[in-house]
């Protein structure tokens, strides 16, 4: 299966790309080729750095090619800052808006006696565990690097705790995200990426 | 819950997995691309595989070993040893490698820390500091020395001050290595571990020392390190990362389990 991958110039492609052709797929990445999204069978936008590098999605036309893409039911998967792409935005760079697949906003982890960044294995608590998390038990560990992250709404498939419970997956029909790194989690990473290449949208056309 | 990072270290020269003493009479101990894969199988939360051949020439060798090493490997992997300018850091990350470790050319060029960070993102740098307590100061261990080019060469920092620099110029954790414990087997440094790590506000591994299980232990709780780097004692299978966690669980440390 060809796996359109969204590069946006912030960081490093090289491990999603290896996972997705270790899983059977083919990605092909685009950076500005916007035929590579209006052909897209699956939409896989990866995200390391700074949520202001996002702006580049909106100069190259893919933001929009992205949107028309969703609205036709392609199914996609935001990781880690490309999740965070998905809500209307992030206090990381406030004047850059978000998709706005979900209403709501990215903040950082408050202050404390915590380390922030976020970094290192933690479990997950599975809430939505039919489709991308399907197989996922409780407890499943993942890979997180992030100092920011999205609120724990009716739309957030599983929580992860660390200074306080935020939502480590997110998913609503074709939309999907995860904020740790699936290629980076083992055999459970390998699982929940398996889980979105074989997803089939209910109705979907054979 | 946030777990403890078990951490499998491989030297590596011309290629092949090496072990030894302070870097002389090495032993060739295997594949790189095989030891890695076979401690994440054995549980290893992390690889980082640090090259300890100090030649242009092996940096092409270095490629293809990370090359190599990175195909089939689904848990975070770093790459240390001779990364001495983006460009460098750049290549390794195109081999496949997530994080980059530089020591002695971010002491030289700390806007190296930065350039890498702004590329590839804070959590792609680790800052590796090799440090030694000052036994002739008043506070050995906050005023515990950075050493450069191996070890060779004190720069005339203390560690923690270096550490804040590094945090401040965007890396994304610190790897300490005590260089009193190294090779004693007799634990870790916890006090300059806790000195480190309380110091600044990104994650610290600790190196250096380990030689039980109890070492771990304490490094985690009493020095407050987030991981911890194990080398010499998973050589030729003595124990494994999940025997290793297995143990630190019931001592009460959160560690990735089951692995």
């Amino acid at each position: 299966m060809r796996v359109t991958v969204i590069d946006y110039k912030a960081g490093n492609l090289t491990s999603v790309l290896k996972t997705l052709k270790h899983l059977g797929a083919e990605p092909v990445v685009t950076d500005g080729d916007l035929s590579l999204v209006e052909s897209a069978e699956r939409i896989v936008l990866p995200g390391v750095g700074h949520f202001a590098a996002t702006e580049r999605l909106d100069a190259t036309g893919l933001t929009s090619a992205i949107r028309a893409a969703i609205a036709r039911g392609v199914p996609f998967l935001g990781i880690c800052v490309g999740m965070q792409w998905l809500y209307a935005g992030s206090t990381e760079a406030p004047q850059q808006p978000g998709l706005g697949a979900f209403a709501e906003f990215c903040s950082r982890f408050p202050d404390g006696s915590e380390k922030v960044p976020h970094v290192g294995w933690n479990s997950l608590e599975v809430r939505q565990g039919l489709r991308l998390l399907a197989g996922v038990e409780l407890g499943e560990f993942v890979y997180f690097t992030h100092s920011y992250k999205g609120p724990v709404t009716a739309d957030t498939a599983a929580v992860t705790e660390y200074i306080e419970p935020f939502a480590a997956a997110v998913e609503r029909a074709n939309v999907m995200g995860v904020q740790f790194h699936p290629e980076k989690s083992g055999e459970t990473g390998l699982k929940i990426l398996r889980n979105f290449l074989e997803w089939q949208a209910k109705g979907a056309a054979c | 819950m946030l777990t403890k990072r078990i951490i499998a270290c491989l030297d590596v020269h011309a290629g092949r997995v090496v072990k030894g003493v302070q870097f002389v009479d090495l032993i060739d101990a295997g594949d790189p691309a095989t030891q890695a894969a076979r401690h994440a199988r054995e549980g290893a939360d992390e690889i980082v595989l640090l090259d300890i051949t100090a030649t242009h020439e092996g940096r092409q060798t270095l490629l293809d070993t990370v090359r190599r090493t990175a195909r089939e490997l689904f848990v975070p992997f770093c790459v240390g040893g001779g990364i001495r300018t983006a460009r460098d850091a750049e290549q390794v990350f195109e081999a496949g490698a997530d994080k980059v470790s530089i020591n002695s050319a971010a002491l030289a060029d700390p806007n190296l820390i930065s350039a890498i960070g702004s590329s590839f993102g804070a959590q792609a740098v680790v800052v590796a500091i090799d440090a030694r307590r000052d036994p002739a100061a008043a506070d050995p261990v906050r005023e515990a020395q950075v050493y450069a080019q191996g070890g060779r060469h004190p720069v005339g920092r203390t560690v923690v001050e270096w550490a804040r620099e590094a945090e401040q110029r965007g890396a994304g954790e610190i790897l300490l290595t005590s260089m009193d414990a190294d090779g004693t087997r007799a634990g870790f440094d916890c006090e300059l571990t806790a000195a480190v790590s309380e110091a600044v506000g990104i994650p610290v591994i600790a190196s250096g020392g380990a030689g039980a299980v109890t070492h771990f232990a304490d490094v985690f709780s009493r020095g407050k390190a987030h991981a911890a780097l194990a080398a010499s004692i998973f050589h030729f299978g003595v124990s494994t990362s999940r025997s290793l966690k297995e143990e630190l669980a019931q001592a009460g440390i959160p560690v990735r389990l089951p692995c």
